[in-house]
């Protein structure tokens, strides 16, 4: 199954930068039952990794805890316009996406 | 009232204090719900589906293979900016007075050659894959941010529609004898912790008018106006309006007509 | 052994190697005692957060009631010099950890996401900064809406 939709954007804030970054995921917790009440396995985001310029700056373990269509805002010290940022996630069952933009 | 002892008088002060502070607790738990509304707001993953809703608009489909770009909205021939703000409206080609999903489902089958049977199969979606409709809608809508809501009300067609919503917004029927107006219709009322709002009154209706469709963080699902009229009568016990009926546009246009003036915030992050 | 490493090495999923490489390599690996620990002070252990002391300088900033538990946005930032990582949890979770977050120089110690919380709850946020740890909590009231539709 493909992943679904990511989305970043990152822009310059009083001289950092802020990163937010919109992933489609179920996030399932592996408690919840389908239509026919058989249990929805386990699915969801472990790690998501920020980069800056091919540098890693914010390694995240994540758990089934965080939402559906997970959201998070990050924020990176200093940065330049045109800076390349790189957001990605691998989730417990194998599945990734990533994306890229620079900052605005 | 004799106060008895000591012990006594610090109750009595203590039951008054509480007396007045239920008022101003009331308040505060106000406040952290607008607080919780928009940060949730802040956060929300709803332009995932305005990208989703972009990719079905260029997406050629139907026995003519087009995509709906060419879809008149109102404004012309693909134009997106502001037409989700202009509706409903009146539309010369149907002589019908439309809103966005009907609009969308008739350039379905006149631009693309595609049924209404088929056009119209799944037309309210669910978390793990949402519909045509409610991506299509997030999308458009989300073109109309920041403009004012000016639905039309000058055709004789719109004016008649208006009507038609304004009658069945307050006509009672089903087994509970229950009208829009039985939750919709008074100040002060609510389900739970959820403030009702009176829409037919224009100050309520323009904040709900400027928020959908909109993404239902309680089922993570993205739902449209259709959806959500159509939800209402369920609710109510009674039977479900069909889609893009002239019911649900007249009571879409009664509301958003009710609603107008309001800068469309984008498609809006709910409970 | 990390459940995502060993899919990795048995070259699992359609997951392209290129993409994946650099994730295994640097990710620090995903904590199984901490996020399968049941309650937060047995989270906190396996975290080695258990001396977290009480402090002004981590700041959670979140509403004090949610209209839907599927949905709560926090927000932690820490003022406490050196911080080098944040933890989220939710104290009555059925798995209290949420999160863990580790910054290198290049980025702030913040981070806003949204969680899920099954009731009314604590929730925790932990700094670590020069080995030792730093915690605030906040009290979030999770309501259920309006008419469930």
């Amino acid at each position: 199954m493909a992943a679904g939709p990511m989305k970043m954007r990152a822009t310059l804030v009083g001289g950092n930068t802020e990163v937010r970054v919109l992933m489609t995921h179920p996030m399932e917790t592996g408690q919840r039952k389908d239509p026919t009440g058989k249990l929805v396995p386990m699915h969801f985001i472990q790690q998501v990794l920020v980069k800056v310029n091919g540098k890693v700056a914010i390694d995240s373990q994540v758990s089934q805890g965080v939402s559906r269509n997970p959201v998070f805002t990050f924020r990176l010290r200093g940065g330049a316009k045109g800076d390349r940022i790189e957001v990605s996630w691998v989730d417990n069952q194998g599945e990734s996406n990533r994306t890229e933009a620079a900052i605005a | 009232m004799k106060l008895r002892s000591p012990r006594h008088a610090r109750l009595f002060v203590l039951l008054g204090a509480l007396a007045l502070l239920a008022p101003a607790a009331a308040q505060d738990a106000k406040k952290e719900i607008e607080r919780y509304q928009r940060m949730i707001a802040e956060g929300s993953p709803v332009e995932l589906f305005e990208l989703q809703g972009e990719e079905l608009w260029r997406k050629p489909q139907g026995p003519r293979n087009v995509s709906l770009e060419k879809c008149d909205l109102g404004l012309g021939a693909g134009v997106l900016k502001g037409a989700y703000a202009r509706l409903p409206r009146y539309f010369k080609d149907a002589d019908r007075v439309m809103d966005l999903e009907t609009r969308l489902l008739y350039c379905m089958v006149n631009l693309q050659g595609r049924s209404r049977e088929e056009a119209t199969k799944r037309v309210f979606g669910n978390a793990d894959r949402q519909s045509e409709m409610e991506l299509l809608s997030a999308y458009i809508a989300g073109r109309s941010r920041g403009v004012k809501m000016a639905p039309g009300m000058t055709h004789p067609k719109e004016k008649a529609a208006i009507e038609l919503g304004r009658a069945l917004f307050f006509h009672r029927a089903g087994p509970w004898d229950f009208s829009c107006a039985s939750c919709h219709g008074e100040d002060g009322k609510r389900v739970r912790m959820q403030d009702l709002p009176v829409l037919y009154k224009p100050a309520y209706a323009r904040p709900v008018v400027a928020t959908w469709p909109a993404y239902r963080v309680s089922n993570s699902q993205f739902k449209t106006m259709q959806w959500r009229l159509n939800d209402c009568y369920r609710q109510m016990r009674m039977p479900e309006p069909n889609f893009a009926s002239d019911a649900t546009i007249a009571l879409n246009l009664f509301l958003t007509a009710t609603g107008r003036g309001e800068p469309y915030r984008g498609p809006g992050t709910k409970r | 052994m990390n459940k995502v490493r060993r899919l990795l090495l048995q070259g699992a999923g359609a997951v392209a190697a290129g993409l994946l490489a650099p994730l295994s390599a640097l990710a620090a690996a995903w904590n199984k005692d901490a996020f399968g620990a049941k309650s937060a002070p047995d989270a906190l252990k396996a975290l080695g957060a258990s001396d977290a002391a009480p402090s002004r300088e981590v700041v959670i900033e979140a509403p004090e009631i949610a209209e839907n538990g599927a949905v709560v946005p926090i927000e932690v930032t820490s003022g406490v010099r050196g911080t080098t990582a944040l933890m989220v949890l939710v104290d009555h979770n059925p798995f209290p950890l949420i999160a863990r977050f580790d910054f290198a120089a290049g980025a702030l110690p913040f981070v806003k996401l949204n969680v899920k919380m099954g009731e009314t709850s604590n929730v925790r946020a932990i700094a670590e900064a020069g080995g030792r740890h730093y915690a605030a909590t906040k009290e979030i009231k999770v309501t259920i809406g309006g008419c469930g539709g």
